[in-house]
């Protein structure tokens, strides 16, 4: 009787999750990209450094943190009505959520100095 | 019994934040395992979403206010270079890196903890944003509320990696 009250009313879509999964993804998979990415150049590290007391690691976190709301408002602006494959979003979230993991992993990016 | 200016940080945004964290967390995330319609009523869910937009809304708010004490606050005063002669003890990174008993904590710890911390709370966000978007949907939509949880669960355990190689650091090498 619960279950049969609570599954009458129409289901949200299911875009706006998926985008919010899969950004969350892109941010922290952007982390782990620019903290290897400030080991492999010398470059990308002197412009990671946004405020020095705190060094590289603030444009690190900043591009992330940019990349994660950015690419959020356009994922939902596209699937904000529309039915996607939370499946699908989830394994590319996890996919994303690992690489990042692996990427400020300091045995990998120590492996490319 | 008194603490300096750095240690009042350093302890605000190790243990006073983290025991608000791990609190709602386990808040949190009891909140979305129960949240299923054969465990409550429709007036239950009502009352535990409340709960869930508590515990997981307090969570991604503190792991925010974590990270930015810890790397615009603490971290500054870690990695601060030393002037020539200085006692390395003022300045826990030089310490470190200058003991090879120690460098470890800095070479993996450290540069480890600095940058999976950031993960909690973005993770933590997406998680408050799918509890507030789909509220009582995710007591019918199980898969949706699942993979909530194991967002929410990974987004802990990078706050617990942080957490733990910052305890431990400072144990080594405190922000004095």
């Amino acid at each position: 009787m619960t279950t049969h009250k609570l599954s009458e009313k129409k289901a949200l879509p299911t875009g706006p999750a998926a985008a919010a999964l899969i950004a969350s993804g892109i941010g922290t998979f952007v982390i782990g990209l620019m903290t290897t990415g400030a080991v492999l150049s010398e470059g990308l590290k002197n412009f990671l450094n946004w405020w020095n007391p705190a060094g590289p690691l603030t444009g690190k976190v900043g591009i992330g943190i940019i990349f994660w709301l950015v690419s959020w408002i356009l994922m939902h602006t596209i699937w904000k009505d529309k039915e996607y494959d939370l499946g699908k979003a989830f394994t590319i979230t996890l996919v994303l959520i690992g690489l990042g993991l692996l990427f400020t992993f300091p045995p990998v990016f120590e492996a490319f100095e | 019994m008194s603490l300096t200016f750095r240690e009042f940080w350093a302890a605000s945004h190790g243990l006073l934040l983290g025991s608000v964290f791990l609190l709602a967390f386990a808040g949190g995330l009891a909140g979305l395992y129960s949240l299923r319609p054969e465990l409550v009523t429709p007036a239950g869910i009502k009352e535990r979403l409340g709960r869930l937009k508590l515990g997981t809304i307090t969570m991604a708010v503190v792991a925010w206010l974590t990270v930015i004490t810890g790397t615009f606050i603490v971290y500054p005063w870690y990695r601060a270079a030393p002037p020539e002669g200085a006692d390395l003890t003022a300045y826990p990174r030089s310490f470190l890196k200058a003991n090879p008993n120690l460098s470890g904590w800095h070479a993996f710890g450290m540069e480890w903890k600095e940058h999976v911390a950031w993960f909690a709370p973005i993770l933590a966000t997406a998680v408050v944003y799918l509890v507030l978007k789909y509220g009582p949907d995710l007591a019918t939509n199980e898969r949706l509320r699942k993979m909530a949880i194991v967002i929410f669960i990974i987004a802990f355990s990078a706050a617990a990696i942080a957490g733990l190689f910052g305890a431990l650091i400072t144990k080594a090498a405190p922000v004095l």
